[in-house]
C-alpha cells in the first residue's frame, strides 16, 4: 500500500513540476511579459524599463528565473494583483469558496442523477427508458452550458419567476434558504454535462459487475435482484467512478467558469474573466496555476480513496 | 469438400464491414444527414435566402421569427438572423473543422513517436500531455487567446494547441500494443527505417480510433469556439460566430428570446450530430465487437 502510495506521490509531484513549466511559459508568453503592468505607463522611458528588467532579474537565463519563480511559488508569493495590490493568494481565496459550492452541489446531483440512470438503464437494457437515457446523454453532452443555463433562466426566472437570476444571495436577506435558493439554477446547469457522462459510464460498469460470475452465484442462491443490485453490483460498479471524478476535474472547472459567467456567480470563473478583462495577469496566472493544482490534488486523492476502497488496486 | 462461399461481387470500401455496420447505426446516419444538411444550408443558403447578413433595416429590429420573410426573426440592428446564422455557421464549422484537423496532426506525431520510442522519450511526452490536461481546456485557451489576436486563423491554432492531448493518448496507446506484433518485427527484421515502420506500417493500423477521436474532436472543437465567442475572446464582431452571437443575445434575453434560443439550437444540432458520427464510427471501426 505505501509502495503504491509512495509512486502515486511522486508521479504527482513531477506532474506538478510539469505543470508549473507550462505555466510559466504562458506567463512569458503574456503580452509585454511580467513587466506588462509598466508598458502603458507614459513617464517610463526605455533606460527605466531595462533597470526595472535588471532588478526583476528578468535578463537571466530562463531556467534560473523559472527556478526562482517556482520557489517563490512553493514559499507561498504567488505575486500581487495589478488591481488591488492584494496577493494573489489572498484574491483566489475569496472566491474560493463559491466555486467549491457550486462545484461541490452539482457534482453531487450528477453523481445522484446519473448513478440511478445509468443503474436503471443497466437493469432495462433496450428498454425505452434505456434508448431515451442514452440519446439523452448524448445531447446533453452536445448543448453549451451557457445556452443551457440562459435557457433556464429565461424559463425559471423570466417566464415562472421560480428563482433569481444570478448571484449567490441577495443583499439584504443572507439566510441558508436564501442560498440554496440561489444555488438551485447554476449548479443544475452545471450538472447537465456531468450527468450525462456519470450516466453513461454507470450503465456500462453496472453492466460489467452484472456479468461477473458473483452475481450469477448470488441468483443461483436465490438472492432477490434487488438485493443483489444494492448489496453487490452497486459497489463494484462505483469503483471507476472514483477514477472518473478525478478525470472530470477540470471539465466541471470548465464548466464552472462559464456557468458562473451567466449567472454572475462570485467564484473563481468570474474572478478569471474579470482579471483578464482587466490585463491583471498576475490574478490570471495565479488561477491557471491554482486550477491546474487542484486537478493534480484531486486526482492523488481519487487514487489514494480507490487504493484504499478496491484491494485489487493495492496489491498489483 | 465444403464449398468456400465467394462473394459475387468485389468488396470495395462501401460494401465494407466497417461500413455495414456504421450502417446499421440509426443515430450516426442522423448525424451524418444532418451535418451534411447544415454543411450545405452553410454554404449555399446564404445565396437562396432574400437578405443579406449585413444589410440593416432598423424599422425591422426585433422581429420575432416567421415575420414576413424573415424565417428566423431580425437581430436588434433588423440584420436577418437566418442569413446571420448561416454565415456564422460558416465560421464555427470552418474554425472546429481545422482545428480538428491540427490537433489530429499534432495528436498522432507526438502519440506515434511517444508510442513507438517509449522508454524515457515516450514517458516525458506522456507525462507533458498529462500536464497539459491537468489545465481546465477554457482556462488555457482564454489566457492564450488574451495575449494573441483574435482572428478566426488564430482561435483555429489556439484550440488546436489545447486539443490535441486526447488524440495523442489514443494514438500512443494504440501505437504501444502494435508495436509488439509480428509484421512490426518482421519490418524491423527487414531493416526498414524507424520513420518507415512509424508512419507506413504502424499508423495505417491505428487509423480506427483516430478517426473516432478526430470526429469527436470537431465537436469538442465547435463547442469551444461557441464557449471562448460567447464570453468575448474567440471571433470577433462583426464576423458573426453562433457564440458571439449569442453573447449580443444575453441582454435581450427577456424582450428577444429567439434570439438565444436559435442559436444555441444550431451549436447543439452540430455538435450533437458530430457526437452521433463518432459513437458510429466507434462501433463500426472497434474490433472487439466482431461476431463473426
Amino acid at each position: 500500500m505505501s509502495a503504491f502510495l509512495l509512486n502515486r506521490l511522486i508521479q504527482s509531484i513531477v506532474l506538478l513540476v510539469i505543470v508549473s513549466i507550462i505555466g510559466f511559459t504562458v506567463l512569458n508568453l503574456m503580452p509585454g511579459g511580467p513587466l506588462a503592468q509598466f508598458g502603458l505607463d507614459p513617464g517610463m522611458t526605455q533606460k527605466d524599463v531595462e533597470r526595472l528588467a535588471t532588478q526583476l532579474g528578468l535578463n537571466r537565463p530562463l531556467w534560473i528565473q523559472y527556478l526562482d519563480w517556482a520557489w517563490r511559488l512553493m514559499q507561498g508569493d504567488w505575486g500581487h494583483s495589478f488591481r488591488d495590490g492584494s496577493s494573489v493568494l489572498a484574491v483566489i481565496g475569496r472566491h474560493l469558496l463559491a466555486t467549491l459550492l457550486l462545484m461541490g452541489t452539482s457534482t453531487a446531483l450528477a453523481i445522484a442523477a446519473g448513478t440511478w440512470i445509468g443503474i436503471r438503464g443497466a437493469t432495462h437494457r433496450y428498454s425505452l427508458f434505456d434508448y431515451c437515457a442514452t440519446v439523452g446523454a448524448m445531447v446533453a453532452l452536445s448543448v453549451p452550458t451557457f445556452w443551457f443555463g440562459l435557457i433556464g433562466i429565461y424559463i425559471f426566472t423570466l417566464k415562472l419567476g421560480w428563482v433569481p437570476a444570478g448571484n449567490m444571495y441577495t443583499i439584504g436577506d443572507g439566510s441558508v434558504l436564501d442560498y440554496l435558493h440561489h444555488l438551485i439554477l447554476p449548479s443544475l446547469v452545471l450538472s447537465l454535462v456531468h450527468v450525462a457522462i456519470w450516466s453513461r459510464y454507470m450503465r456500462t460498469a453496472t453492466l460489467d459487475a452484472l456479468s461477473q460470475d458473483f452475481v450469477k452465484t448470488a441468483r443461483a442462491k436465490g438472492v432477490s435482484e434487488r438485493r443483489i443490485l444494492l448489496k453487490h453490483v452497486i459497489g463494484n460498479a462505483l469503483l471507476p467512478m472514483i477514477t472518473l471524478a478525478g478525470m472530470q476535474l477540470p471539465s466541471i472547472l470548465t464548466g464552472a467558469l462559464v456557468t458562473e459567467t451567466v449567472f454572475t456567480w462570485p467564484g473563481m470563473g468570474r474572478l478569471f474573466l474579470d482579471s483578464l478583462g482587466y490585463s491583471d495577469y498576475p490574478v490570471v496566472m495565479g488561477l491557471l496555476i491554482f486550477s491546474a493544482i487542484l486537478v493534480v490534488l484531486g486526482n492523488l486523492i481519487a487514487d489514494i480513496v480507490i487504493a484504499t476502497v478496491d484491494p485489487r488496486i493495492r496489491l498489483a | 469438400m465444403t464449398a468456400i462461399v465467394a462473394h459475387a461481387a468485389p468488396i470495395r470500401w462501401w460494401n465494407s464491414r466497417a461500413v455495414n455496420r456504421f450502417m446499421r447505426h440509426h443515430l450516426a446516419l442522423l448525424g451524418i444527414a444532418m451535418i451534411t444538411l447544415l454543411v450545405v444550408a452553410c454554404a449555399i443558403g446564404p445565396y437562396a435566402l432574400p437578405y443579406d447578413s449585413l444589410q440593416i433595416d432598423l424599422r425591422a429590429r426585433f422581429a420575432p421569427p416567421l415575420t414576413g420573410q424573415h424565417y428566423f426573426g431580425t437581430d436588434p440592428l433588423g440584420r436577418d438572423l437566418a442569413v446571420r446564422l448561416l454565415m456564422a455557421g460558416r465560421v464555427s464549422l470552418a474554425v472546429g473543422f481545422s482545428a480538428m484537423l491540427l490537433s489530429t496532426l499534432i495528436g498522432t506525431l507526438i502519440g506515434v513517436t511517444a508510442g513507438y520510442r517509449g522508454g524515457w522519450v515516450g514517458a516525458a511526452l506522456m507525462r507533458t500531455v498529462d500536464g497539459f490536461l491537468s489545465y481546465p481546456s477554457i482556462f488555457l485557451v482564454l489566457a492564450l487567446a488574451a495575449t494573441l489576436r483574435p482572428s478566426p486563423v488564430m482561435i483555429t491554432v489556439i484550440i488546436a494547441v489545447t486539443s490535441w492531448m486526447e488524440t495523442a493518448r489514443i494514438v500512443e496507446a494504440e501505437v504501444r500494443s502494435l508495436r509488439e506484433r509480428e509484421f512490426v518485427q518482421a519490418a524491423r527484421m527487414v531493416g526498414l527505417s524507424r520513420a518507415h515502420i512509424m508512419f507506413r506500417e504502424i499508423l495505417p493500423n491505428a487509423m480506427g480510433p483516430i478517426i473516432v477521436a478526430a470526429s469527436l474532436a470537431v465537436a469538442r472543437a465547435i463547442l469551444l469556439e461557441a464557449y471562448i465567442s460567447f464570453l468575448g475572446y474567440g471571433i470577433q464582431p462583426p464576423l458573426p460566430s453562433w457564440g458571439n452571437m449569442l453573447n449580443g443575445a444575453q441582454q435581450y434575453l427577456a424582450s428577444a428570446p429567439w434570439l438565444a434560443i436559435i442559436p444555441g439550437a444550431a451549436i447543439t444540432i452540430a455538435v450533437t450530430s458530430f457526437n452521433f458520427i463518432g459513437d458510429g464510427l466507434r462501433d463500426a471501426l472497434d474490433v472487439r465487437n466482431d461476431h463473426i
